[in-house]
């Protein structure tokens, strides 16, 4: 590595730093996290994260892996799938993870809660149309469940009706026996989930990250 | 019911004429009991204490005293034997006194709104006392240092252990050990030796106290009493945070304060303590907490284990709970290790797997029994320390009482302060000025301290009851106050209290969705973190452990399906509650039903039309009821509450309703094959007074009364008549795999029901309808085990099927 290749891949973070507001030594621990996990390429794909052992034994592997492959989590305005992606993007992806800082402005944390649960939403709003339906809510709960055993496909039938009725009702209020409630939009799913405290709930802490404690699984 | 009745209604004398008559009572009781008391003064020793009513005691038996010269006297038809009984009846009246305390303090609310009940407590042990002493007897020293940490001290730990919010615990344990060993340590250290310093400025005359009895002094009184601040936060209802970092500080500190106590106590006698010394405290300490810990987990590993072969004898279930416990407690202090926390490690330990086996009714019984058992203790306790200040003896000076009350706000302060300086950069969620106040302030020192400066030795220590004296001090400043003020002042501070919004589903579906996202994500970032060895917790307990201490099938219900059971229950009952049925009253606002959020499907072939859309709509419209009782807000304790124990009258519904719900799915899935349209009345609910009657004769009979009462309407669900054969065959199709989650539900959705209700005060849900009890459903196995604890008597009725 030449002093040229160091002083770009400085430059790179730092500007990735101010993007991302990721710490540069943060982002110098993702950077060999990345590079363990693409075994070295550029880019990372759906099967180099897809092969992770660790993650067999989680429930919505699935979702996660597709989060960080879907266009809307990465920046991008438009909807679809990508194949594989690179750095900045896995960080982008990461982004949504960070703590709140303390100091931070009323309206810079509503914007952070914003974008994680945004986040969330993209995971179970599978055909980004901006819109939960309740298939994608069955979806979603029976991945959940999926781990844990036989499980009656009636219960899960039975909660994730429970759950959508439940929104349905606090959202929109009294309905007609003919209305039809497409499903949770986002503002709904803010509404929903006001009572989670996702700024605090929904963080990894990304100071302890050393070399040490990675494992590459492969 | 009927006490809420009076304390809200409009005719305020009536209840202050209650109120006066319960006073009388008390009062003619407290004379009553000031001559036994007071005689009770030397529990020991048989001689008559100079009191003029212990003659009779010896009465009966002086009558064959004489041997010599028998005389033939008139046979007694009636005699007094009061020493037989004296000392069993002494307690009783202790208790007695307690509870009707109690029940008086919640007669006039707006006394208790003012005052904690902790104070007024002492203040009925100050007036005890105080009528002792007039009545010229010597008062007992009640508050015996055994008697505390043996018998009342137990159950209030005990209580909190079992019931502990064990996530918010965990999440915050860092912060808590903090407090609990360098918060406590700080504050030893600090007040004894200021004091010592004090103590040998001139022209105080205290120069004779040395270094280690003020420490020894400083370390008793450092430590914050868990009962009293129980009693305290629990009608402040602050936020969970504080409260559990407050309490689970007073828990954990248990161990800092044995190891200080014994070290100094040990070495006060030798004058001086060496650097080795000091760092085999360090090993103690070591020694004690781990040890406490892991006693308290062997038995709770034992209790759990134990409970998952008491299918068969389920009376006794609750038994195994309480003695496992108390075993553990006792084995701990045997080994000087930390009873406490060997409790709290007990009680959390075998709360989930013991609350998987053990029947509905069993886990209401240790409920009831636990928070009844630690309620009397914690009145008692404060009673007791009202007796013991009247009782003295006393050797006030000035000085140090004041220098003590000052140290200990200072030193609770700057200890608070600069800990959490440093905490705050390890925290996620930081510490606010706010939270650090209220921790500060928090800090309310109890009987502990009093019982451990009451068991030094006389001997070793000749300024004993100075000390005492300084910590009853303390314990009045703390109590009243710090009690008194800390609801004002939190208000004041806007301090965030408990949340009260109901956890809803979807709140649930994503909270372990997020445990899962963040586990996956730490798992992709390579950092083994939080949530990744949580996770792998969870998957050990559930691969092997479960196995081992869950009997049956139940260890596989996974978490979300037994909540959302729970949901299930809870809106039967609030169904139950509103008197729901079929045709909706405006109080139900319908709103959304499933026929807006279900895609529209293919009409059914015309045929069948007439018959599957009616059952189901009918369905649906039940459905409707149900889960339109999900948008009613209700009160929702996140941390419990002993003061507002209101008694479920709804909990044996479960059966009931898990019937019918069974039935519904089965229908739906027969309605094509059943040409023939099945109807049956449902049972209707009673009265309780009904109820209980019917139970205590033939549960059977109750099934054969049509008429439904009129207050309520009845939910009549279309099912098949009992006496058709059609519904014997339904009953006995009824899937296995269906009901097995619910069995773990039922109690835990009467617990969930529980914690809400507490925050209402006494039943203000006064219908009082109760859901009759299910007399059998041999399928299902989760009715199983609410059926088959048969209860004292009368076992076989209510096993027997509910249909014949």
């Amino acid at each position: 590595m030449g002093t040229s290749y160091s002083a770009r891949t400085e430059h790179e973070f730092q500007d990735l730093s101010e993007r991302t507001r990721f710490s540069i030594d943060q982002i110098s621990n993702l950077n060999k996290r990345f590079k363990q996990l693409s075994n070295n390429k550029e880019t990372l794909s759906r099967e180099d994260l897809a092969s992770l052992p660790d993650l067999d034994n989680n429930p919505i592997r699935l979702q996660i892996i597709n989060a960080f492959f879907d266009k809307r989590n990465l920046g991008h305005n438009e909807v679809g799938i990508v194949q594989e992606i690179c750095f900045e993007e896995f960080l982008m992806v990461l982004s949504h993870f960070q703590p709140t800082r303390t100091g931070t402005t009323e309206d810079n944390n509503e914007k952070l809660r914003q974008e994680k649960l945004r986040f969330l939403f993209n995971m179970h709003d599978t055909d980004g149309n901006g819109i939960i339906t309740l298939d994608e809510y069955r979806q979603a709960v029976e991945e959940l469940l999926s781990k844990a055993g036989t499980i009656e496909p009636e219960t899960v039938k039975a909660i994730a009706d429970a759950a959508m009725l439940e929104v349905a009702s606090t959202t929109r209020g009294k309905m007609e026996p003919d209305e039809f409630y497409e499903g949770i939009t986002f503002e709904h799913f803010l509404q929903m989930l006001k009572t989670l405290d996702i700024e605090t709930t929904m963080h990894v802490r990304f100071l302890n990250l050393d070399t040490v404690n990675m494992r590459c699984g492969k | 019911m009927l006490v809420s009745a009076h304390s809200h209604s409009p005719v305020g004398s009536r209840s202050f004429l209650e109120r006066g008559l319960l006073l009388l009572v008390v009062l003619m009781l407290l004379e009553g009991t000031v001559l036994p008391l007071g005689a009770a003064s030397s529990p020991d020793t048989s001689a008559p204490n100079g009191a003029g009513g212990l003659d009779h005691r010896d009465d009966h038996r002086g009558i064959g005293h004489d041997n010599m010269t028998f005389q033939k006297k008139p046979f007694p038809v009636l005699g007094i034997n009061y020493g037989h009984i004296r000392l069993p009846f002494e307690i009783a009246l202790w208790v007695l006194l307690a509870s009707l305390m109690k029940l008086g303090f919640h007669l006039i609310p707006r006394l208790s709104g003012i005052v904690p009940e902790s104070c007024l407590l002492i203040v009925v042990g100050l007036l005890v006392g105080g009528f002792i002493k007039l009545a010229g007897e010597d008062v007992p020293p009640v508050l015996d240092s055994n008697l505390f940490f043996l018998i009342l001290l137990p159950p209030i730990i005990l209580d909190a252990g079992y019931f502990l919010p064990i996530r918010p615990f965990t999440e915050n344990i860092g912060t808590i050990l903090i407090f609990a060993v360098i918060g406590t340590l700080w504050n030893a250290f600090f007040i004894g030796g200021v004091l010592y310093a004090v103590c040998q400025i001139e022209g105080v005359h205290l120069s004779q106290v040395e270094l280690l009895p003020c420490l020894l002094f400083g370390s008793i009184i450092s430590a914050v009493d868990p009962v009293a601040v129980l009693a305290v936060f629990e009608e402040i209802h602050i936020n969970e945070l504080l409260h559990i970092l407050v309490f689970g500080e007073s828990l954990l500190n248990d161990a800092v304060t044995v190891v200080l106590y014994h070290l100094f106590e040990e070495y006060a006698g030798a004058g001086e303590v060496t650097l080795m010394d000091a760092f085999l405290g360090v090993i103690s300490f070591l020694i004690v907490s781990i040890g406490g810990v892991a006693v308290g987990t062997i038995y709770g590993f034992l209790a759990a284990f134990t409970s998952r072969f008491t299918s068969h004898t389920r009376v006794i279930e609750p038994l195994f709970v309480f003695v496992y416990s108390y075993m553990a407690y006792l084995s701990a202090e045997m080994f000087h290790l930390s009873g406490i926390m060997a409790l709290i490690a007990c009680g959390a330990v075998m709360r989930p797997y013991v609350e998987a086996n053990i029947s509905h009714k069993s886990h209401t019984t240790i409920k009831y029994f636990l928070k009844m058992w630690s309620s009397v203790s914690e009145t008692l306790i404060f009673i007791f320390l009202g007796v013991a200040t009247v009782a003295g003896p006393h050797a006030w000076n000035w000085t140090f009482v004041s220098v003590t009350i000052i140290l200990c706000l200072v030193s609770r302060v700057i200890g608070v302060v600069s800990l959490t300086f440093i905490i705050n950069k390890f925290r996620i969620i930081k510490l606010t000025n706010k939270d650090q106040f209220i921790i500060a302030y928090g800090g309310l020192r109890g009987a502990i301290a009093f019982s451990l400066g009451y068991l030094l030795d006389n001997d070793h220590f000749p300024m004993r009851t100075m000390f005492l004296t300084a910590i009853i001090t303390e314990i009045f400043f703390t109590v009243f106050v710090q009690g008194m003020t800390i609801k004002p002042l939190v208000d004041l501070l806007a301090v965030k209290k408990k949340q009260e919004a109901k956890r809803s589903i979807n709140e649930e579906i994503h909270t372990q969705f997020l445990d899962h996202l963040l586990t996956g994500i730490e798992d992709i970032c390579g950092h083994y973190g939080h949530h990744h060895w949580k996770d792998k917790l969870n998957r050990f307990n559930k691969k092997y452990i479960k196995k081992c201490l869950i009997a049956g099938e139940r260890y596989k219900e996974p978490q979300l399906i037994a909540f959302y059971h729970k949901m299930e229950f809870k809106q039967a009952i609030e169904l139950v509650e509103s008197g729901g049925g079929v045709k909706v009253p405006a109080a139900l606002p319908l709103q959304v039903s499933m026929q807006n959020i279900q895609p529209k499907k293919q009409p059914p072939a015309a045929t069948e039309r007439a018959l599957p859309q009616f059952t189901k709509s009918r369905e649906e419209e039940i459905r409707k009821i149900l889960r339109s009782n999900l948008q009613k807000t209700r009160q929702r304790l996140r941390s419990y509450n002993r003061h507002t124990l209101v008694a479920d009258p709804y909990e044996d519904g479960w059966g009931e309703y898990v019937l019918k719900k069974q039935r519904m799915i089965e229908l739906e899935k027969k309605m094509t094959q059943m040409s023939n349209y099945l109807t049956v009345p449902a049972a209707p609910s009673d009265s309780p007074t009904m109820r209980r009657a019917r139970l205590a004769s033939d549960p059977n009979a109750f099934y054969n009364i049509k008429t439904p009462s009129d207050s309520v309407p009845t939910i009549h669900v279309e099912l098949a008549s009992p006496q058709s054969p059609d519904s014997v065959n339904l009953v006995d199709e009824v899937p296995k795999k269906g009901a097995m989650g619910q069995g773990l539900s039922q109690r835990n959705a009467a617990d969930m029901k529980e914690d809400r209700e507490r925050m209402m005060m006494p039943p203000s849900a006064g219908k009082g309808e109760k859901v009759e009890d299910d007399g059998g459903e041999t399928k299902n196995p989760g009715l199983q085990r609410c059926l088959s604890d048969p209860g004292p008597s009368n076992e076989d009725e209510e096993d027997e099927p509910f249909l014949p």
